[in-house]
């Protein structure tokens, strides 16, 4: 286990190195110079034009800015937003809570309805129930979560008046953040009806975020399950006159849900993705979000930063998955 | 803390018995997260809309108008007549807002005025690698020689150079006043970058919190000195998706929306319970020819391709409707607007019959489309390719290139730059010279002059209007100039678009500003 745990730490190194490599290269690679840019139309003094040259340390050579780059990240220093002026690592800090919320409930929104979806498209292998639930997953996948996003909007909020356009909570609340989780925020603040506010503005983007690894988690315990399911020890389960759910839901689901752990994890890139559009939609205040301002606004440190931590949590998101699937899964760990 | 009590007994009475809650809040859809709030520091129109909320400056623009200026902090002004000497008389008994983290001692006076422009001069802000952007892009210190104190009611301002627009620049909310006090306070408690995160001025309304890129709370100011904000709170509910802000103002859970998506404009007129107010925006799209290239430096060349295109067209397919023709590079909402000048008319028989005149033919020209939208050119690639169609039905082939954004604003400065580029330009004071100057004077040409040109008479005319005081003497010499301009057909002039603010049919009293920022002290909800 210790040496597993070794190799998979040391696979750290050149990823980072990687994640590290591109983010520095982003900002270089665009065309004209970012002082340009941040120019627009107006006409820029030259003074002004060597000062940000200089801020942006673009008048030094490419290798000793990378170094001072990552010597600088290593240290939790990734520089300032030059719009707001804030250091880059609190502002993340502070976005990153919204974020962690809507992902943690989409992922236990898509994996709760996910695998049971999966379980029973897989049990009712063939029927109708089947086809239908396995059609509308792959609908899920590919349905474009801008238009997914504003269709529920419409229906939900505008139609139906069930759910809040957008945002984390009503504005007649005033929470001060502690954790920046609004729904224990929410909770503290002891004001009346905060909670539910709080739930009811995360449905819509819960579901939005949720959909396309809800769809990949139903289709991944399906065939999971069906493989599973023609086991020598699932028939003899059965042939000890076990009850259904019983064979299905503990013995045939627990071996087939450890490539479903894997599916998982997997997930997190591609929520983080999703996050994009779906913070976007729900002005949500998350680093999706502000990484797209960030563009719009063409504050390049913060979109340079930000890349840089974006992926290192996906690294480390991957890591602890690889090292849970390593424990529910011993054969990985031996594997040379 | 008082308010926290006051929006839950104000949550609480909404929802036990409807209506009867007699707090009044206006919650705005802003469009963007505001970069900071000191008036100073930034450029971002969603950024002013907050600084103008809780700072006033020594004057202002009266809302709706192009450059009307109004007494704000200063009372009165004068201007010596050799124009270098700016004397303001400073508002008595106006009050610094008391908030959580500041209670000012004394009221505002000469001092403050002092310090804020003293610290824009000086050019040394309390951040690192900040400046005073929009003090440099407004010429300022080319400009302003010094400020002085006269007496605690008194400041002069001295200029280099008599400079007519300066009063107008002085209007703009990087010259909104700070206190002087609140800054020394931070300084000496070593937080001086607070001021860019708690504002403290004599506005209408008075910073509560901001939670980042979610929303910004104000409350009225019971102290202000002009009209009490009609609204007890004032909330900037940050939504940056116009589809979303849409749906959040017919939910009701905003009252007023900037900047709908041009498509979804005909629905908001039809929806009964929403208001859209429309503006013509102080802006100009226009295509620049390289009047220093053959054979665009024939003017009968120019003129035959601005002939050739059908901008009522464009302004359908590319404005969606929200613009109108343009006919000067000024706008017309703008003094000095000469309104009998006549547009060259779409002809393209008229313009073949010209371009065979002047000995052009086969003629294969570029034509730089922006890759980006901006209020003034919505989708350059569409518009350029309808220019392009233009140009082949009067014979004239033309190749589209479009490079990135920086790289385009750079490539298309130089004088030795092939073919026309479409371009445009957002004014930022109301002043006929904030176009002219930088997009057509001489100075400008190998920058923002992207035509070019540089005619003599015309420099002569913009250069002396800018040293006057006298604002219908210097409206003449304006209109005079764009004569020149027009003959001389420098630029195909296309649009000025039109911005729209939509609002809840409850809303009143608000008021439309051509300078695109938005103004909510006179702003009422009913219930």
């Amino acid at each position: 286990m210790l040496r597993f745990l070794l190799r998979r730490l040391a696979l750290i190194v050149p990823t980072f190195v990687g994640i590290s490599l591109l983010s520095f290269s982003f900002i270089r690679l665009l065309p004209g110079d970012p002082v340009q840019t941040l120019s627009g139309v107006h006409s820029m003094s030259p003074e002004r034009y060597a000062a940000l040259i200089h801020q942006f340390g673009l008048d030094r050579p490419l290798w000793q800015q990378y170094l001072e780059y990552v010597w600088r990240a290593l240290h939790g220093d990734l520089g300032t937003s030059i719009s707001t002026t804030h250091s880059i690592l609190s502002e993340f800090l502070t976005l990153f809570p919204a974020t962690v919320e809507l992902s943690v409930c989409a992922i236990i929104f898509a994996t709760v309805i996910g695998i049971a979806l999966g379980i029973v498209a897989a049990v009712k292998r063939g029927t109708l129930l089947d086809q239908a639930t396995m059609g509308t997953a792959l609908v899920g996948y590919s349905m474009p979560i801008f238009w997914w996003g504003l269709l529920l909007i419409i229906l939900f909020s505008g139609i139906l008046h069930w759910t809040p356009v957008s945002g984390r909570i009503s504005l007649d609340f005033f929470i001060r953040p502690v954790t920046g989780f609004m729904l224990i925020d929410s909770l503290l603040s002891g004001q009346t009806g905060a909670f539910r506010s709080a739930v009811s503005h995360l449905v819509l983007p819960t579901i939005v975020l949720g959909t396309i690894p809800l769809a990949v988690i139903a289709r991944q315990t399906r065939s999971a399950m069906l493989e599973v399911l023609g086991e020598d020890y699932v028939r003899t389960a059965r042939a000890k006159g076990l009850p259904p759910w019983r064979v299905v839901g503990v013995h045939a689901l627990r071996n087939a849900l450890i490539p479903v752990i894997t599916t998982i994890g997997l997930q997190v890139g591609t929520l983080l993705a999703g996050a994009i559009l779906t913070e976007t939609i729900f002005s949500w205040p998350g680093i999706a979000k502000w990484m797209v301002d960030s563009i719009s606004r063409r504050d390049y440190p913060v979109v340079q930063g930000g890349l840089l931590l974006i992926a290192v949590i996906v690294m480390v998101v991957n890591l602890i998955v690889d090292i849970l699937y390593s424990l529910v899964n011993p054969r990985i760990r031996h594997v040379r | 803390m008082k308010h926290v009590t006051y929006l839950v007994a104000a949550a609480a009475l909404a929802v036990g018995m409807a209506g009867a809650a007699d707090a009044k809040t206006l919650i705005y859809c802003s469009e963007a997260s505001p970069e900071g709030f000191d008036p100073g520091l930034y450029e971002g129109g969603n950024t002013l809309d907050v600084n103008i909320a809780t700072y006033d400056g020594l004057i202002r623009f009266k809302v709706g108008t192009t450059g009307e200026i109004v007494p704000a902090l200063a009372e009165k002004w004068e201007i010596s007549t050799d124009g270098l000497t700016y004397t303001f008389h400073l508002r008595h008994g106006v009050k610094w807002q008391t908030t959580d983290y500041f209670t000012p001692t004394r009221e505002f006076n000469a001092d403050d005025v002092i310090y804020s422009f003293e610290r824009q001069i000086k050019g040394t802000t309390y951040l690192p690698d900040t400046t005073y952007a929009y003090w440099g892009d407004m010429s300022m210190p080319d400009l302003v020689a010094a400020i002085a104190k006269v007496d605690d009611y008194t400041v002069v301002i001295t200029l280099k150079q008599p400079n007519a627009p300066m009063i107008a620049n002085l209007a703009m909310p990087f010259a909104d006043v700070v206190s002087k006090e609140y800054a020394d306070k931070l300084a000496a408690a070593g937080t001086p970058g607070n001021m860019n995160d708690h504002p403290v001025g004599t506005g209408p309304f008075i910073f509560v919190n901001y939670d980042k890129d979610a929303d910004i709370r104000f409350k009225a100011n019971p102290d202000y000195w002009g009209t009490k904000p009609k609204v007890d709170t004032l909330v900037f509910a940050i939504t940056t998706d116009p589809a979303t802000r849409l749906q959040k103002l017919k939910a009701g859970e905003c009252d007023i929306m900037p900047y709908p998506a041009p498509a979804d404009v005909a629905a908001i007129k039809a929806d009964a319970t929403l208001v859209a107010m429309q503006e013509k925006g102080l802006n100009i799209g226009a295509l620049m020819y390289n009047t220093q290239q053959k054979p665009f430096d024939n003017p009968d060349v120019r003129h035959a391709l601005n002939m050739a295109i059908d901008k009522k067209a464009i302004i359908d397919a590319v404005y969606l409707g929200l613009g109108e023709v343009a006919i000067n590079p000024i706008p017309p909402t703008m003094w000095g607007y000469n309104k009998d000048i006549q547009d060259d008319s779409y002809d393209p028989d008229a313009a073949k019959k010209l371009l065979d005149k002047a000995g052009v033919k086969n003629l294969t020209m570029t034509l730089w489309a922006m890759p980006v939208s901006r209020p003034y050119m919505p989708n350059g690639r569409r518009a350029a390719e309808l220019i392009q169609a233009d140009f082949a039905k009067v014979g004239v082939t033309s190749k589209i290139v479009s490079p990135e954004w920086p790289e385009y604003l750079k490539t298309s400065k130089p004088v030795d730059r092939d073919g026309a580029v479409l371009i445009g330009w957002t004014g930022d004071n109301g002043d006929p010279d904030n176009f002219l100057t930088p997009l057509l004077s001489c100075d400008a040409v190998g920058g923002g002059n992207r035509s070019q040109w540089c005619n003599k008479d015309f420099d002569a005319l913009i250069k002396k209007a800018a040293t006057i005081s006298d604002q219908k003497e210097r409206a003449k010499l304006y209109e005079q100039a764009q004569v020149i301009f027009k003959k001389d057909a420098p630029w195909a002039t296309i649009a000025h678009s039109i911005v729209t603010i939509a609002m809840a049919k409850k809303v009143t009293g608000y008021v439309v500003d051509p300078f695109g920022l938005h103004h909510f002290e006179d702003v009422d909800v009913a219930e």
